[in-house]
């Protein structure tokens, strides 16, 4: 006989940095509903975008989320400079590029720590996240921030890579490289993991389609798209990379694509900081005249995309803001329902959700069955990951 | 007062609460925890519950949603108890005081110790932080 | 396929329901149409065309409240925006366009609370992003929704 029992995630928990409610509604082990509830992080940022100028609103779209913290402006400065048909200087186009790809960087090192941990590898959650100081050592050398980096500006970036930064890059870099030559083998060799991560919250290639599945979770399904090469922006089509896709949609495709991309992301920063020209950084606009923008951006999670009317004056009339999370959120459902409940978290953590960036919450209606917390549900799923490793007589 | 303190200052039990934060704060706080700053080689411990915890640290803008939440945990809270304020959003809700959907300030809901600003504050800022609220447990104990 | 072929096709397809094009670039137009006639171009546009659905944005007009589909091209790196004019901004309608994509769940939820507009056959228009409390017929995303500066040391 089956019972159903309910299992609330959130809305405070240890590693879930973001306040959410999940219920989950289970028969016995496997998952058979998930209600969502969001909200708690709604800050109501573009209601304040519109009191606020062109040059201010950058600032506030730059806390929207704290891992995308440069996707948002990019896209921000974007659409304005789609409103005014302003030209950004080529400098400046190779910086914003660096500027992505340092970030695309710490966040997929950050998200492979996070999915360490919900599968029980402590170590790389520790390693990754200590490899992944590098990186910010960089953005405080370039930017002056370890996070919230205040580069863009409409028509260019408001500071410039000084010629003694190029080699410390380089120098960081290759030491970044090399550790993360460790963590794919530790990761995408290891058969305890392929073994628990394969075939595990699949998303179909036309379910991913359906609902507009955005970034390395729609790549894991084999959908091909990149606003990099789709959209070309920044410096992008004038460097050579490569887009990554995967075809199984299960949660070991999601890790080998943002595994690979950060190997291409490498690339693609030691090629513009060769090719990059001397000039200008700013293309100092003036006025922005009235009419309608939209900027679309490749951020570490898929692709963000900003809406803005301009009247003339010099605040914006609506600055729609739609962040990657948003679209890929739903198909949680569609990944979760059918597998057990030890998997849940690692199934939702797949689609690297950021939560601030999409500023919502869910409840299913409450019935008298036993509740278990997030605690315990991060416990089952590590206690797999060790069956799994004594089957295979590993320790 | 007294023995619990002294206690207390040697091994810090924290719960993480968010009430609606971008999130920069939350990534600096684990980043704490990490090797290269490595918090807990001072006995700090990040815990699940707030019924072991000896200080309740809040990131985020006070989200309405979150405000019935907050006095709730913190009353859960075992006392003595602290609460640190962090960042410029757990100070005063930073950029987002003029949000329809911003409540009050974090100190009119709760009593806050320690606020360390920035934003993100720095793991450095965050160190100095602790060791402020140490000292401030430490003086408090004297009286 | 590009820009031009696109809004070829469109007109081919619609005639006069296609009420104004304005193409504003090689990589950007807007196409006004009539709310009726939203479920039969999205599902051109989707389903025929095959152009990816980004996201549906509402801005409060003087004359009504405006909602723009958007949606891109990757094959060829442009966007197109449908826009419709909903002129009854006391009780605005639309029909729901879930029946074609299930990415539109969320956003309608979202366009409702916000703003007020009523998406007709969507089962599911619960509020997704305010607080429970939040008091009813108050959309925060119109222009007659005020919201005082505040002092950053007072509530």
């Amino acid at each position: 006989m089956s019972h159903r029992a309910h299992i609330p995630i959130g809305p405070y928990h240890p590693l879930q940095e973001e306040p959410e409610f999940y219920k989950l509604v289970v028969e016995g082990e496997k998952v058979v509903d998930v209600d969502v509830r969001i909200g708690y992080n709604h800050r109501g940022i573009e209601k304040i975008s519109e009191s606020k100028s062109f040059d201010q609103s950058i600032f506030i779209v730059e806390r929207i989320c704290g891992i995308c913290s440069s996707s948002h402006p990019i896209a921000c400065v974007q659409a304005v400079e789609d409103i005014a048909g302003i030209e950004v200087p080529v400098r400046a186009l190779y910086i914003r590029s660096i500027v992505q790809e340092l970030e695309r960087l710490h966040s997929h090192m950050l998200w492979l720590g996070l999915a360490g941990h919900f599968i029980g590898y402590n170590t790389v959650f520790m390693w990754g996240w200590k490899y992944r100081e590098p990186i910010c050592d960089i953005m405080e050398t370039v930017t002056g921030n370890r996070q919230n980096y205040a580069m863009l500006k409409v028509g260019g970036v408001r500071r410039d890579i000084e010629k003694e930064h190029v080699s410390y890059i380089l120098t960081r870099l290759d030491e970044f490289l090399h550790h993360l030559d460790m963590l794919k083998g530790a990761v995408l060799d290891d058969p305890v993991l392929h073994s628990r991560l394969k075939g595990v919250g699949i998303l179909t290639k036309e379910d991913a389609i359906d609902y507009s599945a955005l970034g390395p979770t729609a790549r894991a399904s084999g959908v091909d798209i990149d606003v990099r090469r789709d959209h070309p922006y920044a410096a992008y089509d004038r460097v050579k990379w490569n887009v990554i896709t995967q075809k199984e949609g299960d949660v070991f495709a999601k890790t080998v694509v943002r595994i690979l991309e950060m190997y291409e992301s490498v690339s693609i920063i030691r090629q513009c900081l060769d090719k990059m020209p001397n000039g200008p950084i700013d293309a100092k606009p003036k006025d922005i005249p009235p009419g309608e923008g939209i900027g679309l951006i490749e951020a570490p999670r898929g692709e963000c995309f900003h809406y803005v009317k301009s009247d003339g004056t010099n605040s914006p009339v609506r600055h729609k803001i739609r962040a990657p999370t948003y679209m890929n959120f739903p198909t949680f459902r569609e990944t979760v329902v059918g597998e057990t409940v030890s998997d849940a978290t690692i199934i939702l953590a797949a689609i690297d959700p950021c939560y601030c960036c999409t500023e919502r919450m869910l409840i299913v209606d409450n019935d008298d069955k036993e509740l278990m917390n997030v605690q315990d549900l991060i416990r089952l799923s590590q206690e797999k990951t060790q069956k799994i490793k004594e089957r295979m007589g590993r320790r | 007062m007294g023995i619990k303190e002294k206690i207390l200052t040697k091994s810090i039990y924290v719960f993480h609460l968010s009430s609606g934060s971008c999130n920069n704060c939350d990534i600096e706080f684990l980043d704490c925890l990490t090797p290269r700053y490595d918090l807990e080689r001072f006995g700090i411990v990040v815990v699940g519950s707030v019924k072991h915890a000896d200080v309740l640290l809040c990131t985020g803008s006070t989200n309405r949603q979150c405000v019935p939440m907050i006095k709730k945990l913190y009353e859960q809270m075992p006392k003595p108890g602290f609460v640190v304020a962090w960042g410029a959003c757990g100070s005063s809700r930073g950029l987002f005081k003029d949000s329809y959907n911003t409540g009050a300030p974090l100190d009119e809901i709760i009593p806050v110790d320690i606020y360390i600003p920035g934003c993100p504050p720095k793991p450095e800022a965050v160190i100095a932080g602790i060791k402020k609220l140490i000292d401030k447990i430490n003086a408090k104990k004297k009286e | 396929m590009k820009i031009d072929e696109i809004l070829k096709n469109l007109k081919d397809e619609f005639g006069d329901k296609v009420l104004k094009v304005y193409k504003k670039s090689d990589a950007r137009a807007y196409v006004d149409i009539d709310p009726k006639d939203i479920v039969d171009f999205t599902r051109y546009i989707f389903k025929d065309l095959g152009l990816r659905f980004n996201i549906a944005s509402g801005v409060d007009e003087f004359n009504g409240i405006e909602i723009l589909y958007h949606f891109s091209s990757d094959a060829s790196g442009l966007v197109v925006s449908i826009r419709v004019l909903l002129k009854d901004k006391n009780d605005p309608h639309i029909d729901t366009i879930t029946s074609v994509t299930r990415a539109a769940w969320w956003i309608e939820r979202e366009i409702h609370e916000l703003f007020g507009v009523e998406f007709d056959g969507n089962p599911d228009l619960r509020p997704l992003l305010l607080p429970d409390d939040w008091p009813k017929g108050v959309y925060p995303l119109r222009k007659d929704f005020i919201v005082p500066k505040r002092d950053s040391r007072k509530a």
